[in-house]
């Protein structure tokens, strides 16, 4: 006997069924997965949406990662080279190739950009955001094509843009969008990202810098 | 893994002796408690939370095989595939074939609890492939050739001086000859050296935190980075989890993320949530080629039906540890195995069975503060008794103990004579107490009295209070 049959065997035996899940019992499983209710969302990430912009900005600031704010995204360029100068980086980033941040006009901000997956020694990285969920100040970023997930962990510094349109409430909303605008499957890999990366492994004394990036910056777009 | 279970109550001692180690526990007593207090009065839900996530976790035990099966499916139409492995041996087994199919040399490791129970690091060296653990806490003790003490801080009994050391001793060949002493140099020491690790590994081991079976996801939960470049920068990654971490939906994962952290580190939410379905996608510029999730069972389907089915809701969070003043005293080494405190004293008896780890459902007062900060409400002290009574019907019982137990049975199956005996005892303990009401030493109860002093009672016995509170007074 297979493993995969002796473990399901085993799993039916000691839940007292002889054989797979069926009838009722399985169509209410079936519709449980398509329905993908919410459980229990917190009164804190419902909110009316300046709220939760507002709520987005404190969480994620609570979370080690600096926020600027910028009208339109134009600005952006500007503000990311405001931040390299202030961390003592070079005015160089790696970009995702998505629109969002490629179409931008860094040279005019005296930046030097180059579109790709990240290497190690890449100082910077500029990527676009998903979403941004105000519950946390989580930013949830998606793989792809115009996205390589190396950018959010290999660079010292990880800069984020995100749309202050894209701003959601709870994590949930952030899953409705994804299944509406996306659908599944899902992408490679969906990062939840909260604050740079950190550890309290000697002494239990937090030191931010773990394995990812130091320094995470957001730059929110418009209001 | 060597189990030392069998000789825990000389572990424990030798815990209680050992200053350095004290030293640390106290970290983790000022440290974890304080911090989930505070993350909870943050959220007015959190109980309402715990009852749900409960609910859910019940839910799907009840339908265990539904959703291992759906999350199979869609795992394989990812293009990801899933390997069934009933105990240790097997998953090492599959782990082992993986690794060789990818020309392995070094694998890069996320922390997994999971790879522990199984023993992989240790089996891999010996099959010619080096495992190299990338969280800094599992690179420390890896240098330092010991396991984890706890299931989410593993180095948290080693101080400062120590972790220098180590690095000293291992870091000269990557030329840092400097011994350092903060732990701000320390960590980017490791950063930089295990830098190149993963950028050189073949294979990324991580474990899962959930598994979801509406997408085909595995989720880990980390606030390094590590796990993240132990999975994007191989060409093969290997996620390792156990039967019991499959989840529904984006949703119902979400809800456990909720109360995850918050009950481990007192943290809103981890600094990465990662959320991985399947290899590379045409046109990704990164990422693994190859994606395998190996399902453990390792003895946890025989739980279901069982007394113990509760415990399978556990989501690793170490809230249980961190509460408990046993752990709290002596540290997770002393349990002798894998999963240390309330959790690893109901998981432990299961795995490496009852007749070598009696000692450690008795390692408990009862005090409950595990149950009482549990997410997902496992009623540990419960699961507890169940394996004394278990260990009693086994004999496994010290005779001193099983004749004790066989007086008071006697004694309580005769009312009367209970209540007068209970009468005399209350009434002889408090003129021993004298008028400081402590007892200082007691025959029969040096156990007790050799650490601390017996509050002796105040003269009345409970049946008597309670005959006189009781309406109407009497009997």
């Amino acid at each position: 006997m297979s493993g995969r049959d002796a473990i399901l065997g085993n799993i039916r035996r000691g839940l007292g069924r002889g054989g797979p899940l069926d009838g009722a019992a399985r169509a209410a499983c079936e519709e449980r997965l398509r329905a993908h209710r919410p459980v229990l969302i917190p009164a804190r990430a419902q909110r009316p949406h300046d709220e939760q912009v507002a709520l987005f900005v404190a969480m994620a600031t609570e979370a080690a990662a600096s926020v600027a704010r910028v009208a339109g995204a134009d600005d952006v360029p500007a503000a990311v080279a405001a931040f390299l100068d202030q961390g003592g980086y070079p005015r160089r980033a790696v970009i995702a190739p998505a629109q969002a941040v490629s179409g931008l006009d860094w040279a005019a901000a005296g930046i030097e950009v180059e579109a790709r997956a990240a290497r190690n020694g890449d100082r910077a990285s500029v990527t676009p955001a998903f979403a941004g969920i105000a519950e946390t100040g989580t930013l949830m970023l998606l793989s792809g094509p115009d996205s390589p997930t190396t950018l959010n962990f290999l660079p010292d510094a990880h800069v984020v843009v995100l749309d202050a349109a894209r701003i959601v409430g709870p994590y949930e909303d952030a899953w409705a969008w994804l299944r509406r605008e996306r659908g599944l499957p899902l992408p490679r890999t969906v990062n939840w990202i909260s604050g740079p990366s950190r550890s309290a492994d000697i002494e239990q004394k937090l030191q931010m810098g773990a394995h990812g990036p130091i320094q995470l910056h957001i730059v929110l777009v418009g209001d | 893994m060597h189990i030392t279970s069998p000789s825990f109550k000389a572990n424990a001692r030798a815990a209680l002796a050992d200053a350095p180690l004290q030293r640390a526990l106290g970290n983790l007593r000022a440290g974890f408690p304080g911090k989930r207090a505070a993350a909870v009065a943050r959220l007015p839900e959190f109980e309402a939370l715990r009852d749900a996530a409960r609910d859910l976790k019940n839910h799907i035990l009840e339908h265990l095989d539904f959703y291992l099966e759906t999350f199979e499916a869609n795992v394989k139409q990812h293009g990801g595939q899933v390997h069934w492995a009933r105990d240790a041996e097997e998953a090492r087994q599959i782990i082992l074939g993986l690794c060789q199919q990818a020309g392995a040399k070094t694998v890069t490791k996320g922390k997994s609890m999971i790879t522990e129970e199984i023993g992989l690091n240790d089996y891999l060296a010996q099959h010619g492939i080096e495992p190299i653990e990338t969280d800094l806490g599992e690179y420390i003790l890896q240098l330092r050739g010991e396991h984890p003490s706890h299931i989410i801080a593993p180095a948290i009994h080693v101080n400062l001086d120590q972790v220098s050391d180590a690095f000293h001793a291992h870091h000269g060949r990557y030329g840092k000859t400097e011994r350092q002493t903060e732990p701000r140099q320390l960590m980017n020491e490791a950063r930089e050296i295990l830098r190149d690790k993963f950028l050189a590994a073949d294979v990324g081991i991580t474990g899962a935190n959930f598994c979801i079976a509406e997408t085909g996801t595995t989720v880990i939960v980390t606030n390094e980075g590590n796990g993240d470049l132990t999975q994007t920068l191989p060409r093969v990654h290997i996620a390792v989890t156990s039967i019991e971490k499959v989840v529904p939906t984006l949703e119902d994962a979400t809800l456990l993320h909720r109360l995850l952290s918050r009950s481990a580190t007192g943290q809103e939410i981890e600094v990465y949530g990662t959320w991985s379905s399947g290899p590379r996608r045409p046109g990704d510029p990164d990422g693994p080629s190859e994606y395998h999730v190996v399902l453990l069972d390792n003895g946890r389907s025989n739980m279901l039906g069982s007394e113990f089915q509760d415990m399978l809701r556990c989501i690793r969070c170490s809230a249980c540890m961190n509460h408990c003043p046993v752990y709290g005293a002596i540290g997770g080494h002393a349990y002798g195995w894998v999963y240390p405190g309330p959790m690893g004293s109901v998981l432990t008896p299961q795995f490496i069975g009852i007749e070598n780890a009696a000692n450690l459902p008795n390692a408990s007062t009862f005090c409950g503060r595990c149950e009482s900060v549990c997410p997902v409400r496992i009623p540990l002290p419960k699961l507890m008794r169940h394996w004394r009574a278990r260990e009693y019907e086994k004999h496994l019982t010290p005779q001193g103990f099983r004749f004790g137990l066989g007086v008071w049975a006697w004694c309580v199956r005769r009312p009367a004579l209970y209540r007068r005996l209970t009468r005399i005892g209350a009434c002889v303990l408090k003129v021993l107490g004298g008028k400081t009401g402590r007892i200082r030493s007691l025959p029969l109860a040096g156990g007790w009295t050799a650490w601390r002093d017996l509050p002796a009672p105040q003269g009345r016995t409970f049946f008597e209070q309670w005959a006189e509170r009781r309406p109407g007074g009497g009997r």
